[in-house]
């Protein structure tokens, strides 16, 4: 088992908290990861990416080229990351703010709407945790036992309260994830 | 002993885990961008709390390295960090340091130069780190990490070189390996040495107080008289000898029948290690050399390989063509050696370099 994914939005919408999640959930079931990010002035109202590799073997490089799925949360992402994804890949992308929307037709597409959902529910703070669980089921690389303990290990104490809606979000994205092609 | 904990960190949240654990008396630093995490765990870990460990933020670079050469000089484990532009500020007391046959940690999280160039990651100061920085004949002990755990390992094993050989000693990490998360397995908490056992381990240098027992100790890289001083440069060239032939690290992966090898260390050997595999898939015979040391450099394993057969070499580094240089004397005319490079806090990724390997060397006519 190899994940190679790049998770792309703006500063601010969790991106870097989100592949922590999963590389700490990586972690508990005895994966390797690794978890890059982007850094710098690109995250200060930017654009923001990390780049986190699970694999039951020992991982090479962390930096990749391309990508097994991509995880899409602007404009700007789209263009740089969706020619990125391998062909048979995947394409995960919350429609909102997206004026091009992707065109290859030799990889998987899926559509997330979680900013609208989290808009209905007035929980902007459950958008990340939502994303991931809409990835997690079209891509179940890790169980979701281990997520949950990810989930908690990779969160300060003081959030600690959240964790149950956190937990609620995730199933929910794999409630509301379509399959555009 | 408690079981082992495997955690999710930073590489340079690893490196200040580590130099509590290790027992480590100080810190001084300043921050910059990528490196400044390690201060910021620091503060977050109170260590003079628990151990009694020393953090302070001082003023400058400048004064972080001088702050250092004065607790080097009472021989407590202490340590700075910086990324690329800080680390030419301490250049000089780097020099004095050495001159004076002091004991340190300094880690360099390096960024893209010259100048303030960029934050990103880069591989530009290998020539500051192993062929001087600071002014006169001296080196530093050189570690060159590839991973986060070797963030951990290496904050001990820098201070336990730097102790054996009266050295500075220098972990030349990267933008990469400092904000990368991996998996790590930290050491279990050692206390901080007692004031006896640095008293006996120190005693025939360390300014810590004169006891009545011996002449006092002076820590100076001054000596006006250049009889005497010709004799102090020489016992420090007995000493890099030393290094030379007792402190030599390498990982060799895929060597042994290999016929081209990449020589790349740190975050470059990761992405390298990816071209290994791409290479074997296509049926290439390529193999990496990746030096954990960088200062004493791998030379005579170089060498072995070109006197083996090896048809040539490749130096993939994130700078210009610094460690090439190296790669070429170990070689010594006998193989062709190629550098592959990006810059600007660019990285490579393994198709790059295994296109490089074959534009450059096997098809080469």
């Amino acid at each position: 088992m190899k994940e190679t994914l790049i998770i792309a939005g703006f500063g601010g919408q969790g991106v870097l908290s989100m592949g922590k999640i999963l590389a700490y959930s990586g972690v508990m079931q005895d994966y390797e990861v690794t978890w890059m990010p982007s850094y710098g002035p690109e995250m200060r109202g930017g654009t923001a990416n990390v780049t986190v590799i699970l694999s039951d073997k020992k991982i090479s490089s962390p930096i990749a080229h391309e990508f097994d799925t991509a995880i899409i949360l602007n404009q700007q992402s789209m263009e740089k990351f969706e020619p990125m994804v391998k062909p048979g890949g995947v394409l995960i992308y919350d429609t909102n703010g997206i004026t091009r929307h992707p065109v290859r037709t030799d990889i998987s597409v899926y559509t997330i709407d979680a900013t609208a959902e989290c808009a209905r529910m007035g929980q902007a703070k459950l958008f990340n945790t939502m994303i991931l669980g809409g990835y997690l089921k079209v891509r179940p690389v890790v169980k979701m036992e281990n997520v949950m303990v990810g989930l908690k290990k990779s969160l300060p104490e003081r959030a600690w309260k959240m964790l149950p809606q956190n937990e609620e979000a995730i199933k929910h994205g794999g409630e509301i994830i379509k399959k555009i092609r | 002993m408690a079981e082992k904990e495997v955690k999710l960190m930073k590489g340079n949240e690893v490196i200040a885990h580590a130099a509590i654990r290790y027992g480590c008396d100080g810190y001084f630093g300043y921050p910059i961008t990528p490196q400044s995490e390690v201060m910021e765990t620091l503060m977050e870990l109170k260590p003079w709390e628990t151990t009694g460990m020393v953090v302070l933020q001082a003023e400058s670079e400048i004064s972080s390295i001088n702050m250092v050469y004065g607790g080097a000089s009472t021989g407590k484990r202490v340590m700075t960090s910086s990324s690329s532009p800080g680390i030419s500020l301490m250049a000089e007391g780097l020099s004095y340091l050495a001159g004076a046959e002091l004991p340190c940690l300094v880690v360099n999280c390096q960024r893209g130069g010259p100048g303030l160039g960029t934050i990103q990651p880069s591989q530009g100061d290998y020539f500051q780190a192993c062929k001087g920085g600071g002014h006169g004949d001296y080196h530093l002990i050189v570690l060159a990490p590839n991973s986060v755990q070797e963030m951990n390992d290496f904050v001990g094993l820098g201070f336990d070189l730097a102790f054996k050989y009266r050295n500075p000693a220098m972990i030349l990490a990267d933008g990469a390996i400092g904000q990368m998360m991996e998996k790590v397995v930290l050491d279990p908490q050692r206390p901080r040495r007692s004031n006896e056992e640095i008293a006996a381990e120190c005693k025939s240098w360390a300014a810590y107080g004169k006891p009545a027992d011996r002449e006092r100790n002076v820590v100076t890289s001054l000596e006006l008289k250049s009889e005497v001083m010709e004799q102090i440069n020489l016992r420090l060239q007995e000493k890099y000898k030393a290094l030379e032939e007792n402190e030599v690290r390498y990982e060799a992966i895929d060597c042994d029948d290999a016929e081209y090898v990449i020589v790349a260390f740190g975050s470059s050997a990761r992405i390298c290690s990816a071209t290994v595999e791409m290479a074997r898939a296509e049926g290439i015979k390529v193999g990496l050399l990746r030096p954990i040391t960088l200062y004493p450099f791998p030379t005579k394993v170089l060498a072995e390989m070109a006197q083996r057969g090896v048809k040539g070499f490749l130096s993939a580094e994130l700078n210009a063509g610094q460690m090439v240089e190296d790669v070429r004397l170990a070689v010594n005319g006998k193989a062709p050696v190629e550098h592959y490079g990006r810059q600007g806090g660019m990285l490579f990724a393994p198709d790059e370099v295994l296109n490089a390997l074959k534009e450059k060397l096997i098809n080469k006519k």
